[in-house]
């Protein structure tokens, strides 16, 4: 009987093998970077900010998540933010288009400027802001509608009638977002049927459509497959040539192959800043450094 | 193998008797309820057989049990159930979108959410009462005047409102709006609910306004549970009695509210549909009520006949239920 069955209480008996006792003694030390760093891993010194955050603190109710975060985004870059979870990072990308709003009992102090504007000011409209610094969700999120009128609801909303227009943006937004070619014999598909990798480039598609400054992603690939995720880390890569770009990511490979500028936050404060490159081979805090090297988060 | 291992072997057994045990119990729990709607239905299918005919179809009540027939109250359950759906449709969901969708969850809010739960347990005389109050008598506001009422030309008749509302068809309809109420609001915030509210943000995150994230994302995905509650609870308005008799429905009724036999009545003369509103009505199951209560026994069979046009009307009801959210839903997968 013992022999088939696996009987739960063999687990608990004590193990002969020697094997995980030891190895958790002795210190492994990795490289400092165990990430490749491509060249691209760099900024151009002239790139303008385009968003930048000043002395910003966020709170959920009572509970202080963020705690005077001072960044500069660069415009046309690709700036990741790297942290252990729970760290803050999808609630400071959700006050770049007041996202947080949203969310009841939150509240902040210090300043998030868009080319020098202060975002929270009182004669923002927060619909024409979200407008300007676009969002693609973690979990792709396509509308229950076609994949023609994903596409088109942003400019629909903002109160594009045109039909041959709307189809121009349409086309145009598939084609940035690679995309088209897979799809532009079913735009009236509903956009529930594409795979998920599609869905995630159908979002970032919807978003461009839109025509933002600025696009924000939190954890765009993490649901996505190794081959879905190569496409859409392309896509972003590509896309650094025209817009402005802060992504959240827990891989530390990925932040190395898209991004220009890196900015690790632990615990609500942000540890470090730096070009991708520099960051990753030559942390100048050890927070950063342990958390790179892998030894936690 | 050890003392535990037997022990487990006996165990495992009688572990696997309670399962199908439990299984059994539920079994017997479907059957015996499906058995006795079985038989209820039957009962009313042996009564009504050979008196549910055109005749009393299309015959108004009668002394005569051969003579006796539902138009009346076929009519007057047509009238009452359109003017609760127009009254209890904008009012229910508008409110439903209010308490969900802007409401900020304060102390207020969270009072109301939970005295519409208590609303929804309300018994329906108590909504009677409130009916003869608020509509019949209007509060006693306008017994002042004798025979008060608003008058407004409208092209082709005139719109006579009289003030109270009186023992008329639109009292019992406004009373029959306050009972399911509570049932549409909450079955509507349900539904509301249930949109994922990342639907709501990506809509926001490009750019819509609040009223565009409802009106393209979230109304549309809540259809098919929000035309569900409607139409249930308007099927339970369909078979209330208790209220109406209160509000002053008439057992015996011999026309049809505004005079209105046919739809082509309406045609000849629109006035007829402008006068129904405010005119003494009666209802099916208000109808059979009478019937079941009179000496003769013969009309037994006739209240039979009233139960089973009852019972198809709300079975066609609910189909329309089914079918509607499964079409709307075919379309919202997520
Ligand atoms: N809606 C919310 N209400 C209250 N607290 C929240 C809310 N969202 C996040 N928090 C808290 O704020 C802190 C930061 O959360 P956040 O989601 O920004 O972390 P993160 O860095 O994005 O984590 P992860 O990598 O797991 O996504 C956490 O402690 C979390 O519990
Ligand atoms: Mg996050």
């Amino acid at each position: 009987m013992n022999t088939t069955l696996n009987d739960p209480m063999d687990e608990l008996a004590p193990t002969t093998s020697s094997e995980p006792a030891t190895e958790k003694t002795e210190r492994f030390v990795k490289p400092v970077a165990p990430v490749e760093i491509p060249e691209t891993a760099s900024l151009s010194v002239d790139a303008a900010t385009k968003v930048c955050t000043r002395n910003l603190d966020f709170y959920y109710g009572n509970n202080q998540v963020l705690f005077d975060v001072s960044l500069d985004i660069p415009e046309k870059s690709v700036t990741a933010l790297i942290g252990p979870s729970g760290c803050g990072k999808s609630t400071f990308l959700r006050t770049l288009n007041r996202m947080n709003d949203i969310i009841e009992g939150t509240r902040h102090t210090g300043e998030v400027l868009l080319e020098g504007t202060d975002i929270y000011a009182s004669e923002i409209d927060v619909v024409l802001l979200r407008k300007r610094v676009g969002m693609v969700f973690q979990k792709s999120t396509p509308f229950p509608k076609s994949i023609f009128e994903n596409i088109a609801y942003g400019p629909k909303v903002a109160g594009l009638r045109n039909k041959a227009r709307l189809a121009e943006i349409v086309e145009a937004s598939l084609k940035r977002a690679a995309l088209w070619d897979e799809v532009k014999d079913r735009l009236q598909d509903s956009a529930m049927a594409l795979s998920g990798g599609q869905q995630q480039r159908l979002c970032i598609a919807r978003t461009l459509a839109t025509n933002p400054d600025v696009i924000l992603m939190d954890e765009p690939a993490s649901a996505l497959d190794p081959a879905s995720t190569a496409r859409v880390e392309d896509l972003i890569f590509e896309l650094r040539k025209n817009y402005t770009i802060v992504i959240v990511t827990h891989n530390m490979q990925q932040a190395a192959r898209v991004s220009q500028q890196t900015a690790f936050f632990f615990q609500g404060i942000l540890v470090e800043t730096g070009v991708t490159k520099e960051l990753f081979t030559n942390p100048v805090e050890k927070q950063t450094e342990d958390y790179i090297t892998g030894r936690f988060g | 193998m050890s003392d535990q291992e037997l022990e487990y072997a006996r165990l495992l057994k009688r572990r696997h008797l309670i399962s199908s045990g439990f299984e059994w119990g539920c079994r017997i729990a479907t059957f015996s309820a499906l058995l006795f709607l079985g038989i209820l239905l039957l009962g009313v299918v042996w009564q009504a057989w050979g008196w549910l005919d055109t005749q009393y179809l299309t015959s108004f009540d009668s002394r005569r049990p051969k003579a006796a027939g539902l138009l009346a109250g076929l009519w007057g359950t047509f009238w009452l159930i359109l003017f609760t759906a127009i009254f209890t449709v904008p009012i229910g969901v508008g409110a439903a979108i209010y308490l969900e969708e802007y409401a900020r969850d304060s102390w207020f809010t969270r009072v109301i959410k939970v005295n519409l739960a208590n609303l929804a347990g309300v018994p329906s005389i108590v909504y009677g009462m409130l009916g003869v109050t608020a509509f019949v008598r209007m509060f006693g506001w306008f017994s002042a005047v004798d025979d008060l009422r608003i008058e407004t030309y409208l092209g082709f008749g005139t719109l006579a409102i009289p003030l109270p509302l009186g023992r008329c068809l639109l009292a019992g309809s406004c009373t029959l709006s306050l009972l399911i109420l509570p049932i549409v609001i909450i079955a509507s915030q349900e539904a509301l609910r249930a949109v994922p509210p990342s639907i709501r943000h990506a809509s926001y995150a490009l750019g819509a306004t609040k009223w565009q994230t409802i009106r393209h994302q979230v109304l549309p995905a809540a259809t098919p549970g929000i035309s569900t509650g409607i139409i249930l609870s308007l099927s339970r308005a369909m078979g209330e009695t208790a209220p109406l008799i209160m509000i002053g429905a008439l057992t015996y009724l011999a026309f049809a509210p505004g005079n209105l036999n046919t739809p082509m009545d309406g045609i000849r003369d629109p006035q007829l549909i402008l006068d129904a509103p405010f005119d003494m009505f009666t209802s099916i199951p208000i109808q059979i009520f009478n019937w079941v209560g009179q000496p003769k026994s013969e009309f037994q069979h006739v209240a039979a006949a009233g139960s089973l046009v009852l019972l198809v009307l709300l079975v066609l009801f609910n189909a329309t239920a089914i079918v509607i959210r499964n079409r709307a839903q075919k379309r919202i997968t997520w």
